[in-house]
């Protein structure tokens, strides 16, 4: 008898808090709207520089020098303007959403999964590209691209792209592959040494496989993927689990999976390659006969933004032909801007990326976020979101 | 209560603090009020709020274009952690994971406590006491990848020809043992210290041998320090995320799937949800445990 009596204080308050917590619950049902971009408008025209910026990126993005002084775009871009930059970087794009949402950056190196989120939660603004100097000398091919634009309205500036390529030890894997038929059907022979990207949106990988070579699925975008088409793709993921070794999401532990041969063969970035390389592995990378995911990166600017003169400054520097050389010899990918070429320290820098090669760069789905409208065309069927192919993710992992 | 023991006013100087003592003396509840408020707001705001609304939150959706937390009350979450083969499977490994390192910590605390407390001379034992809590002072993440290291393709372990498991699930007990054993020495080494000498030598005196006095006088007196020990390295296990995404390979535990789906998903209803369970699997532990008397060792 007595316990019950003390305990019954602690209920009574534990029943509050949750009652209280509970008021603070109420739905507002302001985030049903799908599919459309909250209404948001540019800016009409840059002013002074509000004195800082806090920046969004890829590691490697934004370097000021402290990581090697002979690499340094920052410090020119505080000196011309003023702004000076704080910089976070994040390890994948689902992490960038988390943390643009907070509402505390200015702008953001947003890929191609990311970007569509971004614009649908409204946490980044449509970018009026005029005020940008440097808009005009990118590439065609990357302007107005799916994940950049909705409805006609652009969202930001492009950066530089890329293809997420096969890698593998040259010395080990023999002969050398040319398909990803290697880490799929054929992943046997390494079992387990194969390596796969540590992200749903690997799914996508799969589904190029597929397109190419189970053409009755009908997949004609790997990021449209209706319920039938994402289920293939997750069986052919889960009979390549059985040989995997290790998922990674942090590149350099890739890197060094591969260094002591824990792996052996996989998909990698080509800045995974090069400092593999540079540490004396004898890896390969090659863009297999089926085309490659791939990732192209926008620079947007938040909707929350206090510095949005600085941004706009940021997005122009960023793209000027000669720190768009720098930025993209350092971190291993192709410019954006035809105009770097001509400006990278290792001549053949466009030529080993496939710059402005129109042919390569269609060989490449360029990461989009998986929405319910399908992005290839189809109306008749629904196709699967974000969502669900985390969920089929976590399963494929078991 | 017919005689009145309320103490004289003897001292005139400090009226008021005197009316606050002898107010709180006449009443009872006034008193236990008072000394229950600072504990009590403590538990409820830190923990029982935090749980709170970690139930709450898994009672939420995610808006699946958007990504962000949608307040419509729903059950979807529970229902998709509880029945879906993947939790389950997953619930399972971490659990037996929990329970293959609470096994090596306890094989191994054993012996090592014993020799400490009972054993080492008096000068020893504070220097191994030292040497237990020394990789305490070393960062998690420093020895999770060292072990990474150590277990990698030609790494430590191959060049001293043992067979390395790989990056696994092997590779995960190995490496979590191996981080939270001093959890498991520590309150063996004090249960250790509380069982006299005098008791090891009555046994011995009337005939006892040591694997009986072990069995018969020191286990008993152990238990509670022991299952102490476990409560640590069950309860740490099971909520780790790190150690299995640097060695585990392909190894999915709770804590990784929570962390999928708070930092790269961008679901925190559904990462509520599968927290709950590790919740709930400790409450039950500690229900199990709590008659033994192990929670007072703690």
């Amino acid at each position: 008898m007595a316990r019950t009596q003390s305990a019954l204080p602690l209920l009574c308050l534990t029943t509050a808090t949750l009652l209280a917590l509970t008021a603070c619950g109420t739905s507002n049902g302001s985030t049903e709207g799908q599919g459309s971009a909250p209404e948001l408008t540019a800016q009409a025209e840059v002013g002074e520089g509000e004195g800082s910026l806090s920046i969004l990126a890829w590691p490697g993005y934004v370097e000021d020098g402290t990581n090697d002084p002979a690499v340094d775009w920052v410090s020119s871009f505080e000196e011309e303007t003023g702004c000076m930059v704080d910089f976070k970087p994040f390890g994948t794009s689902d992490e960038a959403v988390t943390l643009m949402r907070s509402g505390q950056y200015d702008v953001v190196s947003a890929s191609g999964d990311a970007s569509l989120r971004l614009i649908a939660g409204g946490d980044v603004e449509p970018v009026n590209v005029d005020l940008v100097e440097s808009y005009e000398g990118i590439y065609p091919f990357l302007k107005d691209q799916l994940w950049n634009t909705v409805d006609g309205v652009n969202y930001g500036v492009p950066h530089g792209w890329g293809a997420n390529v096969l890698m593998y030890r040259a010395d080990q894997v023999t002969p050398a592959p040319t398909s990803w038929r290697s880490v799929f059907d054929d992943a046997e022979q390494n079992s387990g040494k194969v390596t796969a990207y540590d992200s749903p949106i690997y799914i996508a990988d799969a589904a190029v496989y597929l397109m190419a070579h189970n053409p009755d699925l009908g997949i004609t975008n790997p990021y449209a993927l209706d319920a039938d088409q994402l289920a293939a793709a997750v069986d052919l993921l889960k009979a390549q689990r059985e040989h995997v070794g290790e998922y990674w999401s942090d590149v350099v532990k890739e890197v060094q999976s591969f260094a002591s041969g824990s792996s052996v063969i996989g998909t990698t970035w080509q800045v995974g390659a090069n400092i593999a390389q540079a540490d004396g592995a004898d890896v390969k990378t090659v863009l297999p006969e089926e085309g490659a995911t791939g990732w192209s990166d926008t620079w947007m600017i938040g909707a929350e933004s206090e510095h949005k003169n600085c941004a706009y400054k940021w997005l122009d520097h960023i793209a000027s032909p000669e720190i768009n050389a720098q930025v993209a010899e350092y971190f291993g990918e192709s410019p954006a801007t035809p105009a770097a070429c001509e400006l990278t320290q290792d001549a053949s820098h466009c030529e080993t990326y496939h710059s402005g090669d129109e042919e390569y760069a269609s060989q490449i789905w360029y990461w989009t976020t998986p929405v319910a409208d399908c992005i290839d065309g189809r109306t008749d069927v629904e196709c699967t979101d974000y969502s669900e192919w985390t969920k089929a993710w976590t399963e494929i992992k078991g | 209560m017919s005689v009145d023991t309320r103490p004289a006013d003897a001292a005139p100087g400090r009226p008021s603090r005197q009316a606050l003592s002898a107010l709180l003396y006449r009443r009872g509840r006034l008193r236990l009020a008072g000394l229950l408020t600072a504990p009590a707001a403590w538990l409820i705001l830190v923990y029982i709020a935090a749980l709170s609304a970690l139930l709450i939150t898994a009672l939420w959706t995610v808006d699946t274009f958007t990504g962000k937390v949608s307040t419509t009350w729903t059950l979807d979450n529970l229902i998709q952690v509880t029945t879906d083969p993947v939790y389950q499977t997953i619930a399972l490994r971490t659990l037996r994971i929990a329970v293959l390192v609470t096994v090596v910590d306890m094989v191994l605390a054993l012996p090592i406590a014993f020799f400490i407390a009972k054993v080492a001379s008096p000068r020893w034992r504070g220097v191994l006491v030292v040497a237990i809590l020394m990789p305490l002072w070393a960062s998690y993440l420093v020895k999770a990848y060292a072990w990474r290291n150590v277990l990698a393709e030609g790494g430590l372990l191959e060049w001293l020809g043992i067979n390395s498991p790989g990056y696994s699930e092997a590779a995960v007990v190995i490496a979590l043992s191996y981080i939270w054993l001093p959890y498991m020495i520590l309150p063996i080494h004090a249960g250790f210290e509380r069982v006299p000498d005098s008791l090891l030598e009555a046994s011995s005196d009337l005939g006892a041998k040591p694997l009986a006095t072990l069995r018969l006088v020191i286990l008993p007196i152990l238990v509670p320090s022991i299952i102490a020990g476990t409560i640590f390295t069950f309860a740490l296990t099971l909520g780790d995320y790190i150690t299995a995404q640097i060695v585990g390979g392909t190894t999915q535990m709770l804590g990784t799937v929570v962390y999928a789906n708070v930092g790269a998903a961008n679901n925190l209803p559904l990462a509520s949800a599968v927290a709950l369970i590790p919740i709930a699997v400790i409450m039950a532990y500690l229900l199990i445990v709590r008659r033994t008397g192990a929670l007072n060792n703690l």
